[in-house]
């Protein structure tokens, strides 16, 4: 263990490991405006971490920082021993190109809007990426797809395309194909904010499950009994900062941060 | 005339009636439609006849001879049409590259070839590049103006399929550690493909009539033969009217087919 690990707020629950995914002095400039300003995280193995704040918080910037969907103006991230820094320049330089890449290929990832390619079936979409990228024969990446969309309660639909899947569905197709790749850490960027209320809770099963048999995890959600139930950690942010961080029934229930408590005094009204 | 009535008395459940009513109205419309027509094209026939310029003797002897042109016209614009798909996708990513030289080439072929006009483009293809050592025959002469102008305006048209993929779909790809080149090939580009299909093949309609054009060089296709016909004999109006309902029909069969593939596009799955 370096010195350079976080120690997360409180003690650590039995079930982590080592530190997967670091993630330090994350910045974020879109134009001028100061979305993160300086954000730090460390996810152990089998850890389940969960974002909360208000919209404009930050906390899907930051997500989508950590595997350079965006791209950080400041910092660095670690996953699984590869490290990218931030290069807000780099757009064209073919070796930071390379280890961003390599970098994604240790975080899955889960979109609000599923992102299915619609061109290909449930199976195509998880294996295509396994096929071509991870080089794996077709037999092979069927056996795993199979298994995955299986794990999301999906086998039947392994031939349709996904103009003729729900939401709910859509979404579980999503989070077999990020299985697939057999990723470190994955990503969730609020995964159910797109789907009809009755359909998110299919989608949020599976990821309990998931949080459950040790998968890691960080999802930027709005869930709150979600975060609750499936969480060893919940960050509030606001701001482009972390503002307070524990466990979920530190974090939710008795928050020391006074803008915490006002935000989850505002959500929970409305809920 | 149209409007249907749902009969007030008869048998049947009243959603059969209405089915009924619906089908009868269609039939009409479809009567009323084909009688529009039969009355137009009987008009210009009728109009040609009482002008003089429908010559059956000349109609019977020289027919077949203005026929035997359809080949070389069908041949000079599926050859183009291929042509321009493939310059137009190039053209497309030259358009879209971060690379200054690239982007600067494409954007020239562009602008070069959609500000000058297509007539002087083939007689510079035929006359002018021999004058640099360049000898083409007349219809790889022709092929190439053709490709080299459609590939231009298609240019922009694969551009715009292009850009009207979703972003969502690029980054899930990325996400999955997909490189560049392979987000495109397989993500991207059938995405695309499927957008500027019925554009494609409105530039074939199109081109089928601009082929018309490469007579100038000789090309014995439709429009040289007519001419060829009519001129020793000072016919030309008879036999360019034979030559333009040879053009008229060709977009006519072809119209018919791009319909029927628009309505299985807009049908299918994957949309």
């Amino acid at each position: 263990m370096t010195g350079n690990d976080l120690q997360p707020a409180g003690s650590l629950p039995p079930h982590v490991g080592d530190v997967v995914l670091r993630a330090r002095e994350i910045e974020k400039y879109f134009g001028h405006n100061h979305v993160l300003r300086g954000v730090n995280l460390d996810v152990r193995q089998r850890e389940a971490v969960m974002i909360i704040g208000r919209s404009g918080s930050g906390k899907t910037t930051f997500l989508r920082c950590l595997n350079f969907l965006e791209e950080p103006t400041v910092g660095w991230v670690e996953i699984d021993g590869v490290r990218a820094d931030a290069n807000p320049l780099g757009a064209r330089d073919r070796g930071h190109r390379e280890r961003v890449r390599r970098l994604r290929l240790n975080a899955g990832m889960v979109f609000q809007e599923f992102n299915l390619f619609p061109h290909m079936t449930a199976l195509g979409n998880c294996t295509e990426a396994p096929m071509r990228v991870r080089g794996l024969d077709r037999r092979r990446a069927e056996e795993l797809a199979d298994r995955f969309l299986a794990k999301v309660g999906l086998a039947d639909k392994r031939n349709e395309y996904p103009s003729r899947l729900s939401g709910g569905q859509k979404q579980r197709v999503a989070i077999a194909r990020a299985l697939c790749m057999e990723p470190r850490v994955l990503l969730f960027d609020e995964p159910t904010s797109a789907l009809d209320p009755e359909l998110i809770g299919e989608v949020l099963q599976v990821m309990e499950e998931l949080a459950h048999e040790g998968a890691t995890m960080i999802v930027v959600t709005h869930e709150m009994h979600f975060a609750r139930e499936a969480a060893d950690r919940v960050i509030f942010m606001e701001e482009g900062i972390v503002c307070e961080e524990g466990p979920p029934e530190q974090v939710l229930n008795a928050p020391e941060d006074e803008r915490t408590r006002r935000f989850l005094r505002r959500f929970l009204n409305v809920e | 005339m149209t409007s249907a009535e749902i009969p007030a008395s008869g048998s049947g459940p009243i959603v059969e009636r209405i089915a009924a009513a619906r089908r009868t109205a269609r039939r009409l419309w479809r009567l009323e439609f084909a009688l529009v027509w039969l009355a137009l094209v009987l008009g210009i026939v009728w109009v040609l006849a009482a002008t003089g310029n429908v010559d059956l003797e000349f109609v019977q002897t020289w027919t077949p001879f203005i026929l035997g042109g359809v080949g070389f016209t069908l041949l000079v614009c599926v050859s183009s049409i291929i042509g321009a798909v493939v310059l137009a996708l190039l053209g497309a990513l030259g358009r879209l590259s971060a690379n200054p030289l690239i982007n600067g080439l494409a954007s020239f072929y562009v602008s070069l070839v959609r500000g000058t006009p297509l007539l002087v483009q083939i007689y510079f293809v035929y006359y002018g590049l021999p004058q640099v050592g360049i000898i083409l025959d007349a219809l790889p002469a022709g092929i190439l103006a053709l490709s080299f102008n459609y590939g231009a305006y298609m240019t922009e048209i694969f551009r715009a399929g292009i850009q009207a993929v979703p972003r969502g779909q690029q980054e899930a790809a990325e996400a999955l550690g997909m490189p560049s080149r392979l987000v495109f090939r397989r993500v991207i580009l059938p995405q695309a493909f499927r957008i500027v299909i019925p554009a494609i093949g409105n530039e074939f309609i199109a081109m089928i009539k601009d082929s018309s054009l490469v007579s100038i060089i000789g090309l014995q296709e439709i429009l040289w033969r007519a001419g060829t016909a009519g001129r020793p004999i000072l016919k030309t109006i008879p036999a360019f009217l034979i030559a333009a309902l040879f053009y008229w029909v060709l977009t006519i069969i072809f119209s018919f087919f791009q319909e029927r593939l628009e309505r299985r596009l807009a049908r299918s799955d994957v949309r």
